[in-house]
């Protein structure tokens, strides 16, 4: 507990929906240490987005039936039904999202001054007890508190290079453009001090020249603060970028983890070195990985690469347990790619020049 | 090479912005004299960040939008501000692949009805002939026969995209603008689709323009490459000399920005700074002055010309005095 900062351990969960259960998670296991920086890589829909909300504790109660797994946040257990106020103390304090869209982030008739205020009212790191719900109107913001938030504020929005910030706070979203909408998300996941930030493809929207941008001040800003950042992404690029780590998910399982040298030096698993090699900038490119996702309903049982994998065998019927190629690098496969092989190294890293 | 099968002379285009009561306060230039040629049979790049009028380009020359100056010559016809009857026949050579298939399949329509479609506007064939028509295209896009009874929103997005370009295909077009064609698609998905294109192209005998924010799918797919920056094309080339000697700073930082596994980390070294300006107020000059690293008082007076580097054009005052940067340097 003391050495990692999110342990989340053998996490299966699913919703139940008209056309039967979905079986989204499979027995993810991620373990973060403090002020790490990770990437969580995966094709759309393999389950990153809801393994970050399962994280935050966000997903909708209704539907949601977790099969078993824990997640822990620094001590809190973030599945629990009974810790509601431990966990809405954490949330949004100390974890918080940056979320994938910051053109439909911002309530458009608000101004950007006043939604970064209603932050910093129930969030500020000065807040005793933040989180705790009560009823608004019984809310206090204290004068000599939000003059300090203020100021913290204006100094946020300086640190991600806005211009004029206290211009920007006067304007609606409608005005800034999508690096700086980009920006001032980034600004508000900083502003209460978190240990984690969520940054759940942050910057998929935006265009190459303004990503290099975004890319390189949110490792700044987390190196600087030492939060640490859980970065999901479907861009092994960006994951490259400013990933210490990385952790590959295929179809709700975690398939491979590993430092970032290691994952693209040495990828062990099938399924990373077919991704590896599916980049257009690889000279194997274009060979794509044949067939398709597999349906959540109706899962192939054990790894779930198996139908599309060229190494499978019937071993593969059953979930293979982590082995370690490395060190920090794990495997959940019974026919790791051997890093060591010539031949097979070519095949796959060749690929990269 | 042969007269180019499509060119585009001085093309212009622009929006108004409306205030109350219908008053002009200004206008974008989505298009800002746009010259380029398109030959038989090769895949033409155009790139740029959003906002710069790569769409706007593709909808004009299809004759979506109409060009507010210049010429489009298709075949040696200009085809510019044509009537929508004149145009119709043309549709049947020049097609449009929009960006995102799912949103222009009709989800209430069979994927065999809306392929079916464009045989129904432009041709007289028997019923019986259409449907053995899109069995065919259909098979040849690689998706199964059985496709045709589906509702797009059984499909997944690399499939929907078949089906868009299966039905483009209909009418055996001779050009065929591809709109971010794998925009929203996983790296997996993305290679299978574009291998694709290329067989297409083989087999049907096409030509493309291929509109891209991405310059590592360009690198792959164009033979030449025409970089937009603001509603102009600043730089044109082959694409083998524009990823190794870029020669317009703003391609220099394009391509400088891309992630590149293995190499120097790109946050790192990166150097352009801002975002681009309104597109309603560009300043005089040169449209890059403002993110510029080599500005220099000239660029803040003149608009420069084309400059013919080699097989390049370059619209900058400096082309191919300019030091490309370090991190350019390690594309080649």
């Amino acid at each position: 507990m003391n050495e990692s900062l999110l342990d989340v351990d053998g996490l299966s969960l699913g919703f139940s929906g008209e056309a039967g259960f979905a079986h989204i998670l499979d027995g993810v296991t991620l373990r973060m240490k403090p002020g790490e920086i990770r990437g969580l890589v995966g094709e759309s829909g393999c389950g990153k987005t809801t393994l970050a909300s399962a994280i935050l504790g966000v997903l909708p109660r209704h539907a949601l039936k977790i099969r078993g797994g824990t997640i822990r946040f620094d001590g809190t257990d973030m599945l629990s039904r009974t810790a509601t106020a431990d966990q809405a103390r954490v949330r949004g304090r100390k974890v918080t999202f940056i979320p994938q869209d910051p053109f439909t982030s911002f309530n458009p008739v608000f101004t950007i001054g006043q939604q970064v205020d209603e932050l910093m009212k129930w969030k500020s790191p000065e807040r005793e007890n933040a989180g705790v719900p009560r009823h608004p109107l019984f809310t206090r913001y204290p004068r000599a508190r939000r003059r300090r938030d203020r100021e913290r504020i204006l100094s946020t929005l300086a640190s991600v290079q806005l211009p004029q910030p206290e211009q920007i706070l006067k304007k609606y979203p409608h005005e800034v453009s999508g690096g700086q909408r980009q920006r001032l998300m980034i600004a508000m996941a900083l502003l209460p001090e978190p240990d984690l930030i969520i940054a759940d493809e942050p910057t998929t929207a935006l265009d190459v020249t303004i990503q290099a941008q975004i890319l390189g001040l949110l490792r700044k800003l987390a190196t600087e603060r030492g939060a640490a950042v859980l970065l999901t992404t479907h861009d092994l690029g960006s994951a490259y970028e400013i990933c210490d780590s990385v952790t590959v998910m295929y179809a709700g399982q975690d398939v491979e983890a590993a430092p970032v040298d290691a994952f693209f030096n040495a990828p062990a698993h099938p399924y990373t070195g077919k991704l590896l090699a599916s980049r257009p900038e690889g000279a194997g490119g274009m060979t794509g990985i044949p067939g398709e996702v597999p349906s959540f309903y109706d899962p192939p049982p054990g790894c779930r690469f198996a139908p599309r994998c060229p190494r499978a065998t019937a071993d593969c019927k059953r979930r293979p347990d982590p082995s370690h190629p490395g060190e920090g690098h794990m495997v959940r496969c019974y026919h790791p790619i051997d890093a060591g092989s010539a031949a097979e190294a070519a095949e796959i890293v060749g690929a990269e020049r | 090479m042969s007269a180019p099968i499509l060119h585009t002379e001085g093309l212009e285009c622009r929006f108004p912005i409306k205030g109350s009561f219908g008053r002009r306060l200004g206008e974008i230039r989505a298009l800002d004299g746009v010259s380029f040629a398109l030959h038989h049979g090769e895949i033409l790049g155009l790139v740029g960040e959003s906002g710069c009028g790569k769409s706007t380009l593709g909808k004009t020359i299809m004759g979506i939008q109409s060009p507010d100056a210049g010429r489009i010559v298709f075949d040696g016809h200009d085809i510019a501000g044509q009537s929508p009857k004149e145009a119709r026949a043309l549709r049947r050579r020049l097609q449009y692949a929009y960006q995102d298939p799912g949103a222009s399949l009709d989800p209430r329509w069979r994927i065999g009805r809306s392929l079916e479609e464009p045989l129904v506007i432009h041709t007289d064939l028997p019923a019986s002939e259409r449907r053995r028509k899109v069995r065919e295209i259909l098979v040849s896009v690689g998706l199964p026969a059985g496709h045709i009874d589906l509702y797009p929103h059984e499909l997944s997005g690399g499939q929907q995209r078949r089906v868009g370009l299966a039905r483009i295909l209909m009418l055996n077009p001779e050009v065929v603008i591809l709109d971010e064609p794998t925009a929203g698609l996983d790296v997996s998905v993305q290679a299978t689709v574009l291998s694709l294109f290329r067989d297409l192209r083989a087999q049907f005998d096409l030509t493309y323009i291929f509109i891209s924010h991405d310059l590592s799918v360009v690198r792959l797919m164009c033979h030449r490459v025409a970089v937009m920056y603001l509603g102009r094309i600043v730089e044109i080339g082959p694409v083998e000399d524009i990823m190794s000697r870029p020669t317009h700073p703003y391609t220099q930082s394009l391509l400088a920005a891309i992630p590149r596994i293995g190499g120097r980390r790109v946050t790192e070294t990166f150097w352009l700074e801002g975002e681009p300006p309104d597109a309603s107020r560009l300043p005089q000059g040169c449209r890059f002055q403002g993110r510029c690293p080599h500005v220099q008082p000239i660029c803040r007076e003149i608009d420069p010309p084309d400059r013919e580097v080699g097989a390049q054009l370059s619209a900058c005052h400096f082309a191919g005095e300019i030091e490309v940067p370090p991190a350019a340097e390690d594309a080649t």
